[in-house]
């Protein structure tokens, strides 16, 4: 691999620019590709646009000659709002996974560096926050203040964007009075994105098993779907 | 950061910029039940040091030996590695699976 293209695919990771490492097996030529690029031989292009939406590479025969596809997606975001006890759990699980963790918690007293090292924080309302961050296709955004006037507003923002993962924290009785409230301004088909109680059943008893829980729905969305 | 928590890219971008000479090691192709998923990298540098894995640690010593051939002669190899049979020290992957790893200098 050329020190030109390492480079290359570690820049357009932090730019966020999904990119296609290409290398012939048999000549050793190689060449890096992004949706935008011109040059693409339109064979190709199909199995590229694949490799972005599936994050899988593979390696093909075209011509006689081999050539594989590594798939470069930008890094996996999660949004955490409310700075909790479960949260601190859920934001070393996430790292360990190769997550960018950002925590939003208006109430100043939560969200603190100390309890949070290394972790960007914002104390600011969702709302002033989340349209001003990166919440793409590469994102999760999980709620956990179980307080309505802080987790509704971010809801809203979520739900409306490319996220591949919503969760909500709460009971089932919350989580309906939750989608009572939320069904006069979201229609139901966008409700249905939200994952409440939120997490996989694995009878979590405590803050970190309750991570556990959140940190396995995420990885099984991302991978299942 | 912790380095187990950087990426393979990373490490070998981090390496590099300390003068060592690297390796890359992918796998390119599975079939069945293989460890590591296409795309798993392996970086290994001229000492025999290396981060990351192709397998369940069952064939990184096999491609870290190949790894310091392809350092010194800068010319890429494609190994193949099946399921272990009987001959007790073949490398192999027990799991039963098959991997095409292409392993290359980083120039």
């Amino acid at each position: 691999m050329k020190k030109s293209i390492l480079l290359d695919i570690i820049k357009n990771k932090k730019n966020r620019i999904p990119c296609v490492h290409i290398t012939n097996i048999n000549t050793g030529e190689e060449d890096l590709v992004t949706a935008s690029s011109s040059d693409i031989n339109p064979f190709l292009m199909d199995t590229i646009k694949e490799i972005f939406s599936t994050d899988k590479g593979r390696l093909i025969h075209l011509d006689g000659e081999d050539f594989f596809l590594d798939a470069h997606n930008p890094s996996l975001n999660l949004v955490i709002i409310g700075a909790v006890h479960i949260t601190q759990s859920l934001v070393t699980m996430a790292k360990l996974h190769g997550f960018n963790c950002l925590i939003i918690d208006p109430r100043e007293g939560f969200a603190t560096q100390e309890r949070f090292p290394e972790t960007k924080i914002y104390n600011d309302w969702p709302d002033e926050v989340m349209p001003e961050i990166t919440i793409d296709q590469r994102t999760a955004v999980v709620l956990l203040t179980h307080d309505p006037k802080i987790d509704d507003v971010a809801l809203k923002i979520a739900l409306n964007s490319a996220c591949f993962y919503v969760g909500a924290l709460g009971s089932r009785k919350t989580h309906a009075a939750r989608l009572e409230r939320l069904s006069k301004d979201i229609g139901t088909e966008l409700l249905e994105k939200i994952h409440a109680p939120i997490g996989l059943n694995i009878g979590a008893r405590n803050p970190v098993e309750i991570a556990t829980s959140i940190m396995s729905e995420i990885i099984s969305t991302l991978r299942n779907g | 950061m912790n380095p187990n928590l950087l990426d393979e890219l990373s490490i070998a971008s981090q390496w590099q910029s300390e003068g060592k000479k690297i390796a890359i090691a992918t796998v390119v192709e599975t079939w069945g039940s293989a460890p590591r998923s296409i795309g798993s990298k392996l970086v290994i540098d001229s000492d025999g040091n290396f981060e990351g894995s192709v397998s369940g640690g069952c064939v990184e010593g096999a491609v870290i030996s190949e790894a310091l051939d392809v350092i010194d002669s800068g010319i890429s190899k494609v190994l193949e590695f099946g399921v272990s049979n009987e001959s007790a020290w073949e490398v192999g992957l027990a799991c039963g699976g098959k991997i095409k790893v292409l392993v290359s200098r980083l120039d």
